[in-house]
Order: C-alpha cells, then structure tokens, then sequence
C-alpha cells in the first residue's frame, strides 16, 4: 500500500531540480573557497587583515574595505574572496529557480491558487535577490 | 567506509588548506584598519577553530534533534570575535545549505509537503526580509540582548512543549480545506498509510510572521518554532511537521539570506568552513544516531543554548562584554 503512495508531480520536480541544484552551488562554493585559501588570485582584504575587520559592524566593515554591496560583487570576480559569491549567490538562488521550475506544471494541473502563491513567491524572493532592499546604519 | 574516508579526507585537506594558505596568502594591507584584534592568534587560527567547532556542533545537533543555525549563532556569536553581522549572516547561509541538502530527499519521498509549506514560506519568507533588514538596522547591544532572550524563550520551549505524532484533528478547517492542505504518508515503522489533515490555519500563518521576522532578525533558521507551531497548532503530524519545516527553512532563509549578502554581512572565510564543517558534522551525526540515541546529548544541547543565550543576553546588556 505504501509503495503506492508518490509525492505530487510539482514536488517531484521541486525535490530533483533541488537536489542538482544544492550540489552545484556546494561545489562552486568548495572550488572557489579553495582557490581562495591558495592565494593563487589576488584578494580584496587580505586574508591577514580579516582579523581587524571582522570584528566591526557590517556598516564599518565597509566603510574600511571598501566592499560593495548589492551586485557589485560580480565586478569584482577578479579578487578570490568575492569569487566565493558565486557559490553563495548560487545557493540563495536555487530555491527561485525550483518554484520556476513548479509554476507551469500548477498552472497545467489548473491549481491557480498554488501557481499564483508561487509567482508571489518568486517575486518576493527576486526582491530580496534584487538588492534594492537596503537596511539602515546603526 | 569509502564515505567515512572521505569525510576524514575532507576535514584534513580542509584543515591543511587553510594552514598552508598562510603560506601564500598576501600581506598587502587594508586601507584603514579601524581594530585590532586584541590576539596573537594567526588569521587562519579563528577559522580553523570555527571549523572544527561547527563540525562538532554538526554532530550534536543531529544527536539533538535541533538545527544547525539555532546552537551556530548563540555560540559563535558569543564566543568568536567575529561581528553578531556577520555571524548571523553566516548563521542563515548554514542553516540554508543544511536545509536545501535536506530537501531533495524529503520532497521525494513525500515527507514535505509541498501544498503545506508553500502557504507558509510565503509569509515566512516575506517577513524574514522584514526581519533582516530591522536586525542589520539595529545597533549590535539590542540585537544581542533580544537574541538572547529568544534563545532562553526557545530552551524554554524545549524543556516544555509536547510533541504529538499523530494529533487529532477533527475537523478541517476552511482554509485548509479550501487549499487542499490534506496528505497520506507512509509510515514505514508500523508499515501504517497515515491520512492526515490540519486545523487552526489562518492562526497558524499568523504566528509564521513572528517566526518569519525572528529568523531573518537573528539569522537562527527557525525549526525550534516552525515544528512546534506546524505540530501541536495546526494538527500536521510530527514527521510531517518535521520534515516541512526542515523544507520550509531552505525558502525562509533564502529571503533572509539574500538581505545580509546584499548589505555585505557575508565573509566567506566564516561561511564556509562552518558549512563545510557542520555538514560533515552532520553526515557524522546521522551515523551516530544510526547505531545509538544518548537521551543525555538533548539535555547538553539546552544546557549550550541556556549557556549561549546567557551570555548574548549578558554581552547584550553590557554585563559580561
């Protein structure tokens, strides 16, 4: 009885799309943190200086180094430490990309209520994503 | 055994990478260093150290049947040097990786509900942006002092709250009903099909807005909340419950995520090794937990969170800085 039981085709796909998904983002995040620990590409704020900015808040941090927000990261692909975005950015993505993935297969199965809840879902996560979210200084 | 060696090799070629990088690494300074650390220490030694801690906490949240990011943020906050910002940066990109490693498996096999989560991710997620955003705004003494608070509020939950594994639901209400929220899961102890329903939801997704701020605030993932409020509130049953939480968190902690990577409260050299370090932490774990269950590793782990939220609560307040 129970081996007749199957999870929803959307859950399916959600379940395999996430799965190549998490493994590719924790590869790209383990290739490109060794790349960074090998110094063999130039860094941002060298590693030997993290220990003084570590400790700052994220507002000072910047302040001090530099970094970019937002997207500016991927002008800097050149330096290892933003290079680790990639992966980073990858993982915080692949929940957007599986609800892609899900909406045409509830659309087709006529639950409009689920497609619709999944279309405001990827454009809450598209607005996190987006950067234009900015918090304020403290 | 191939997979133990490969987790031995794992931990020391990571081990090794970040001792020899200081080999490598360059000396070029920052524009303006505004701190000192106060410590001799290495730069790689607060790495190597949040490392292997993670992989311990790995093992213990398994062992604990808690998640990774409710012990990672008290603990590494309170006791690294590492700015409250960027430890819970780090906090909800693990507490992401161990959800979305998890997911796969438990949407195949129809352990998350899909029909029950989406509802509820929507509301969480949204308000983890909400709760992102307010935590980063908010100066790092109230962050802490309110993190401490919660954790001490989730140690007494889990001294206190009762679990249910199949609660009874007598009726379903409208809202579910009219969702469709309903499933049969297989229980493969007792070889039993459940049927299972749920209750009380629109007070369920309301409480998901407190969840929802509260993790993205404190970057802590929220499955000490979620199952509680999924089990005893709604009526799902607690394997259910279990598992759409754990699901749950990989969309929760993606909005909360994307705020603090997009504010720059994310440094690589503290998230990975702790991802790295409390999934085999947790790989570990599960083969613990396969062989033997000590009834004692939960009382250590409120014992660590009563320490750690202590100790936030107190560094919140400016008492034990």
């Amino acid at each position: 009885m129970g081996k007749d039981i199957k999870a929803t085709e959307e859950q399916i796909a959600y379940g395999k799309l996430l799965d190549v998904g998490m493994k590719a983002g924790l590869l790209m995040l383990v290739v490109t943190f060794v790349i960074y620990l090998l110094g063999i590409m130039p860094v941002h704020v060298p590693v030997n200086d993290l220990p003084k900015v570590w400790g700052l808040s994220v507002h000072k941090y910047l302040e001090v180094t530099g970094a970019p927000i937002g997207w500016g990261w991927l002008a800097m692909l050149g330096k290892a430490d933003f290079l680790n975005f990639i992966g980073i950015a990858f993982l915080s993505g692949v929940t957007i990309l599986c609800y892609l993935r899900i909406i045409p297969i509830l659309f087709s199965k006529k639950d409009t209520i689920y497609g619709v809840l999944a279309i405001v879902e990827v454009l809450v996560l598209v607005l996190a994503a987006s950067g234009i979210l900015k918090s304020g200084g403290h | 055994m191939l997979r133990r060696q490969f987790i031995f090799l794992l931990i020391v070629s990571l081990t090794a990478l970040i001792i020899a990088s200081a080999a490598f690494c360059s000396t070029e300074p920052v524009a303006a260093p505004a701190a000192q650390t106060g410590s001799s220490m290495p730069w790689w030694g607060w790495p190597l150290i949040l490392f292997i801690v993670t992989f311990l906490l790995g093992i213990v949240a398994v062992l604990g049947g808690v998640g990774g990011g409710v012990l990672f943020v008290p603990i590494i906050g309170g006791f690294f040097p590492f700015h409250i910002d960027f430890v819970r940066g780090a906090g909800l990109l693990v507490a992401l990786a161990g959800a979305l490693a998890a997911g796969p498996g438990l949407l195949k096999k129809g352990m998350a509900d899909l029909r029950l989560a989406l509802p509820v991710a929507l509301i969480a997620s949204s308000c983890a942006i909400v709760g992102a955003m307010l935590g980063l705004a908010l100066p790092a003494h109230i962050v802490n002092t309110a993190l401490g608070g919660t954790i001490l509020g989730i140690v007494a939950i889990m001294l206190m709250a009762k679990k249910s594994e199949y609660p009874e639901v007598k009726q379903a209400d409208a809202l579910s009903t009219a969702l469709r929220i309903n499933g049969i899961y297989h229980e493969p102890s007792t070889g039993q099909d459940i049927n299972w329903k749920i209750h009380r939801t629109p007070q369920g997704l309301a409480t998901f807005v407190a969840i929802g701020v509260m993790a993205g605030m404190f970057g802590l993932g929220a499955g000490w909340a979620n199952v509680p409020v999924l089990n005893l509130m709604m009526g799902a049953p607690l394997k259910v419950s279990v598992a759409t939480s754990k699901f749950l968190l990989s969309i929760t902690d993606t909005s909360a995520a994307w705020i603090y990577v997009n504010n720059g409260a994310v440094l690589p050299m503290m998230v990975v090794p702790s991802i790295i370090g409390i999934m085999l932490g947790s790989i570990v774990g599960v083969r613990i937990l396969a062989k033997t269950k000590p009834a004692a590793v939960r009382y250590i782990v409120i014992a660590m969170l009563l320490f750690a939220g202590s100790r936030a609560l107190l560094k919140g307040l400016g008492i034990w800085n």
